[in-house]
């Protein structure tokens, strides 16, 4: 059965790429073109409950929940691919270079500094850093990218160790190549499958972690839209206006659903046990 | 077992200091002058002058932090700048409601989700599965503050089961307490359950397709004999790391739920004092945040080691 | 009818078909062998016996045992059944016990479970069973955990749980595959001698005609899933009538044809002299002094150009880490190790042509590939050993006459590895080996996982490529039937040391140390199995 095909017929990927792809396109569209322009107040029409001309209603401003929930989409997204990118791109390597010199001095000071920073949520990361330089959306990505680079450093130090063992890189060693050259040529290939998977994990986790510091004033400010800080807005009013928190709610919820279901739909598809087992 | 519980303190213990020396650096070195970061542009030279000699900004940072970390020591977490008190007095009264939250989240968090982990896996592939997998994929999904608020609309302002927020005090009676945590505890518990009871449910698939499963098997024991006498403490192992990392989530859970409940705990304490730019107390509580994550950290080693002979070594 | 009765067994996972028509049957008090290589269905008759399948299997035939068809058994029968009537031992004792249970708790758990007795009872019966499978409770109290036995103790824990109940048929499915050639021996004496005092019945399956021909009173051969030959062992052997019988029976005992007797070439190509290779221990307190573990002593040798040289010895004994010293990856703490004259310098220090001297090909055929690479690029991989680069028309034609060499098609280059069976995939290996066109390919158990009718072959292409090619190699195996057949001269390696060496036939005649002469005794040998019977 060819790749294509697998793929296809994954249900979990499937669905969970079209809530992905859904939210994706949404974010990319509100470059171009939202119903309502969210800058604009139109406090005549404020609080208006869900209907033909604002699909989800507005807010206390009178601004389109719809269109605000599709530049909410931009900032969530943003930061949580920004953050992914810093968890790959320092902790990637830094698990290569751990499980290319294990147990040696550098190996130790990798991860006790892993484990250091892992006693630090990103929370309390944001929390440090907004006390010093204030609140902003590149807080919650530097907190939540230094929270990712343990999290890669270790599932690639892990995996890079099994395959440190394997014959073929032992072959490799007997061919003369250097660990840097070996951590690139065999390692990293092998452990690819493994980088997408917890990438999209992550990238759930980011969605939920900025929508967690947006809402407690940690992450993206106004005039920036965010579903974190719709979140908190309508908070107040929730007894009279539910659907200011059930449209950002949901809209969280469907995004990381979409994330995670992808995820666990390429982890089936990229195992190379179960594509044997399917053969 | 001693040799091993010996080496986890030690580790504990570096970490606790590596840990504040981070926490030192970011915040009392990196703003620069912290006396005149946390009274604005607009202060005055003779107040600025007063601050750094109250925080005793006058000798090196070495000495600074040496003191700092000595006084946390003995207990002295210094004196809060903006409400003039002593910070470990405000702590002490924020983490009587903070630490009962997080573990009546966690403990229901475990009564949830290793019951239902079990179930899924001795009943792997069955609509029971299916259902209890489905509605693990939709709590890991749901941001723990908007369950919180969802909770507090149909709860609180419809059914007026439970108020909506405020902690009336312990005073009142360990009911009446740990009813205003209720919601709470519930809405940070959910999304933890939900990862747990995966973690559970794969564990023990996991484990149940080992060798000694089957060995078991070959004894005479039924699938689910084997699962309880042997599988279960086996895969023990993976869940416990996962309640050990998990906790530091449920650790920020806790902060931001206090703020939809309006719950004065640490995390409360820890917002206020942000905006108030009162540095001293935010250092104070971000440290004993950490402390609770290794804490943690260094329980969940000790338990492997109860659960894993092979970690105890040779006696 | 007999005491265990199989007949026309069927098997399918899913519709596939794995047994087809099975039919045996034993006495109590006799060992059946069930023999068959990779893929026979063997283990999966036995899995059948007790009922513990994988999902989706469906069995149909009839398995008598004492008169009961166990067919018709429900799972709640079952469970009563296995463990009482049945034992099962298993091929990887290190994973057959629960690590975090202690070995009396496990062995006593087979008597709880069937009710037979209070816990102190069970514990009692736990005692007497380990003291007889030879776990006597000065060194192996019942508060030991599996973790702190050896592979061959473990499996003695697992033979003490399937026997406490001394049931009347027991299943052993590779028990000493796992297990090194002196405790192999020792098992399979304790086997026999627990079916001679217990008068049970004794299914013994594995791959190995060795073993069984020594052991069992009746032989089936399986192929395919299906039973191709049985009968009694000698008679068997005597009179085989099945083509893959005599072929396996050949490929058992395959000499390959090692060509002329080569000019005698006196120059040496691998001179080890007084190699001491030493670990360092884990710290046991913090500021300690750290232990070390010597894993070479002092250990000299010569291989010169053109000659087959064995190493032969037990795991732990030290072959891999001298191995590994010889390739350049692991520095030694004392000695040298020389190549042409030119010594062998750990690391990437070591120069191009000292290491284009020499290649290796390692034991797991599936492990030896990095699984995201096709073939062109695997075998070429040692050109990055050539000083000058080859461009790509080059490098394609030489990869494409390795692949001849070994008998491959040029065509496979473009394929990935996964597409190759295991003996396909050794051959490649080999081709590997051959590109750079090195003086001594190192072989660490190259055929040691391979099916015993594949191993021949493989064993014939190296034989061949050697006359050919005037290659050297350094033959490392556990298997001592397989070096005997190979190599030129043999060297016996036990605890870091070794312990004889000389020419290969003389050893193996003729052994001077205490420990071949063990080693040679403990190895199942099908030729002095049947020349017993004859004499």
């Amino acid at each position: 059965m060819s790749f294509l095909k697998s793929t296809l017929r994954n249900r979990s990927f499937m669905i969970g790429a079209s809530f992905a792809a859904l939210f994706i396109g949404a974010a990319l569209l509100s470059y171009l073109w939202t119903p309502f322009d969210v800058t604009k107040l139109d406090i005549p029409h404020k609080l208006r409950k869900p209907n033909a001309v604002h699909w989800f209603g507005t807010d206390h401003f009178g601004r389109d929940i719809f269109s605000m929930i599709m530049v909410g989409a931009r900032t969530s997204i943003a930061v949580a691919v920004v953050a992914v990118g810093i968890g790959i791109i320092l902790g990637v390597p830094l698990g290569l270079t751990a499980a290319a010199r294990k147990d040696s001095l550098l190996d130790e000071v990798i991860m006790r500094t892993n484990d250091l920073v892992f006693a630090f949520p990103a929370l309390l990361i944001a929390i440090m850093i907004t006390a010093v330089f204030g609140p902003s959306a590149i807080n919650a990505i530097i907190a939540i990218g230094i929270f990712n680079i343990p999290v890669f450093a270790r599932m690639t130090r892990g995996a890079a160790l099994s395959l440190w063992t394997r014959d073929f890189v032992l072959s490799a060693r007997v061919a003369g190549k250097t660990a840097p050259r070996i951590s690139i040529e065999h390692i990293l290939p092998n452990i690819l499958n493994l980088l997408i998977v917890q990438g999209s994990i992550q990238f759930s986790l980011g969605i939920l972690a900025e929508a967690g510091l947006s809402y407690v004033g940690l992450g993206a400010q106004p005039p920036l839209p965010s579903w974190g800080r719709m979140l908190a807005e309508s908070q107040t009013m929730i007894s009279f206006a539910p659907h200011l928190a059930i449209f950002p709610g949901i809209a969280i919820v469907f995004t990381v659903l979409g994330l995670n279901l992808m995820g666990d739909g390429l982890r089936d598809l990229l195992d190379p046990r179960l594509r044997q087992a399917r053969k | 077992m001693l040799r091993y519980s010996l080496k986890r303190l030690l580790s504990l213990g570096l970490s606790l200091l590596a840990a504040s020396a981070v926490i030192f650096l970011t915040i009392e070195i990196v703003p620069g002058d912290p006396a005149s970061y946390m009274l604005g542009i607009n202060a005055q030279a003779d107040t600025v002058a007063a601050l750094r000699e109250e925080l005793g900004l006058n000798v090196s940072a070495f000495e600074r932090y040496i003191s700092w970390v000595g006084g946390m020591l003995t207990g002295d977490f210094g004196t809060s700048y903006t409400y003039r008190t002593p910070v470990v007095d405000m702590i002490g009264d924020r983490i009587m409601i903070s630490l009962p939250l997080a573990i009546y989240a966690l403990s229901l968090s475990t009564l949830i989700a290793f019951p239902a982990g079990i179930l899924a896996a001795s009943k792997r592939g069955s609509v029971t599965d299916v259902s209890i997998m489905g509605a693990t994929q939709v709590g890991v999904a749901i941001p723990n503050f908007w369950f919180a608020m969802l909770l507090v609309v149909v709860f609180s302002i419809n059914l007026r089961w439970f108020s909506a927020g405020g902690f009336p005090g312990w005073d009142k009676g360990l009911i009446v307490g740990l009813k205003a945590l209720t919601l709470p505890a519930i809405s940070l518990a959910l999304p933890q359950a939900s990862i747990l009871a995966r973690v559970m449910r794969s564990a023990l698939i996991d484990t149940m397709n080992e060798d000694f499963v089957r060995t078991a098997r070959a004894k005479g024991l039924s699938k689910r004999q084997a699962m309880w006498r042997h599988a279960l403490r086996n895969a023990m192992i993976p869940v416990l790391t996962i309640i050990g990392l998990q906790f530091s989530f449920l650790i920020a859970g806790a902060i931001i739920i206090e703020n939809v409940f309006f719950l004065p705990g640490l995390g409360r304490l820890v917002f206020q004092s942000i905006s108030q730019r009162d540095l001293i107390v935010v250092e104070s509580v971000v440290m004993l945040l950490v402390f609770a994550v290794v804490i943690v950290t260094f329980i969940v080693d000790l338990t492997y080691a109860a659960v894993d002979p092979r970690l105890r070594g040779r006696s | 009818m007999k005491f265990l009765q199989i007949e026309n067994l069927n098997l399918s996972i899913y519709g596939m078909g794995i047994l087809k028509n099975v039919s045996l049957s034993a006495e109590k008090g006799e060992i059946i062998g069930v023999i068959g290589e990779s893929g026979s269905g063997k283990s999966m008759m036995a899995f059948s016996v007790m009922d513990l399948l994988p999902t989706g299997t469906e069995r149909s035939g009839r398995i008598a045992l004492d008169g009961q068809d166990l067919l018709t058994k429900t799972e709640a029968q079952m469970c009563a059944i296995r463990g009482n009537d049945i034992g099962m031992i298993f091929q990887e004792p290190m994973t057959a016990l629960n690590p975090v249970k202690t070995i009396g708790d496990q062995v006593a758990e087979t008597v709880l479970i069937h009710g037979n007795a209070s816990r102190n009872k069970a514990s009692q019966i736990a005692r007497d069973t380990l003291n007889r499978v030879g776990l006597p409770a000065e060194q192996f109290p019942l508060s030991r955990y599996p973790h702190e036995l050896s592979g061959g103790q473990r499996q003695r824990v697992v033979i003490a749980m399937a026997i406490a109940l001394q049931p009347k048929l027991l299943i052993a499915d590779e028990p000493t595959t796992a297990l090194d050639v002196t405790t192999q021996a020792q098992i399979l004496d304790l086997l026999k001698k627990l079916v001679a005092e217990d008068g049970m019945c004794l299914m013994l399956i594995t791959h190995d005609l060795g073993v069984v021909a020594e052991l069992a009173d009746h032989i089936v051969i399986m192929k395919t899933g299906e039973v191709v030959e049985a009968g009694e062992t000698h008679a068997l052997f005597r009179n085989m009538q099945h083509p893959y019988t005599k072929a396996l029976f050949e490929a058992s005992s395959h000499v390959p044809d090692k060509g002329d007797a080569r000019a005698a070439e006196p120059a040496p190509l691998l001179e080890v002299r007084d190699a001491i290779r030493d670990y360092v221990l884990p710290r046991k307190t913090v500021f300690g002094k750290q232990g070390s573990f010597r894993a070479v002593n002092k250990v000299s040798f010569t291989l010169t150009k053109g000659e087959n040289l064995g190493l032969v010895g037990e795991s732990g004994c030290g072959k891999s880490t001298l191995t590994r010293a010889i390739l350049g990856l692991e520095e030694l703490q004392g000695g040298e190790i020389r190549i042409n004259n030119t010594t062998v310098q750990a690391g990437t220090h070591m120069p191009r042509e000292l290491r284009r001297k020499m290649q290796v090909v390692f034991q797991d055929p599936y492990g030896s590939f990095n699984p995201r690479h096709k073939v062109a690029r695997l075998v070429a991989e040692p050109f990055h050993l050539l000083e000058v680069e080859l461009n790509g028309a080059e490098r394609r034609k030489a990869v494409e006459e390795a692949l001849i060499e070994v008998g491959m098609q040029p065509l496979d280059a473009d394929k990935y590895i996964h597409e190759f069976s295991g003996g396909q995939r050794q051959r490649i290996a080999i081709a590997r080996a051959l590109i750079i066109k090195p003086d001594l390919i190192i072989l660490d158990e190259a055929v040691s996982a391979l099916d015993v009718s594949i191993r021949a072959q493989i064993l014939d292409l190296l034989a061949d490529l050697s006359s050919r090619l005037n290659l050297s190699y350094l033959f490392i195996s556990h298997d001592l039937s397989v070096v005997r057949s190979v190599t030129d001269r043999v060297m016996v390696m036990k605890s870091g040391e070794i312990v004889e060496y000389g020419v290969t036939e003389a050893v193996f005649t003729n052994p001077q140390h205490a420990y071949t002469k063990t080693l040679i005794a403990a190895a199942p040998s099908l030729h002095d199995a049947l020349e017993k019977e004859n004499d």
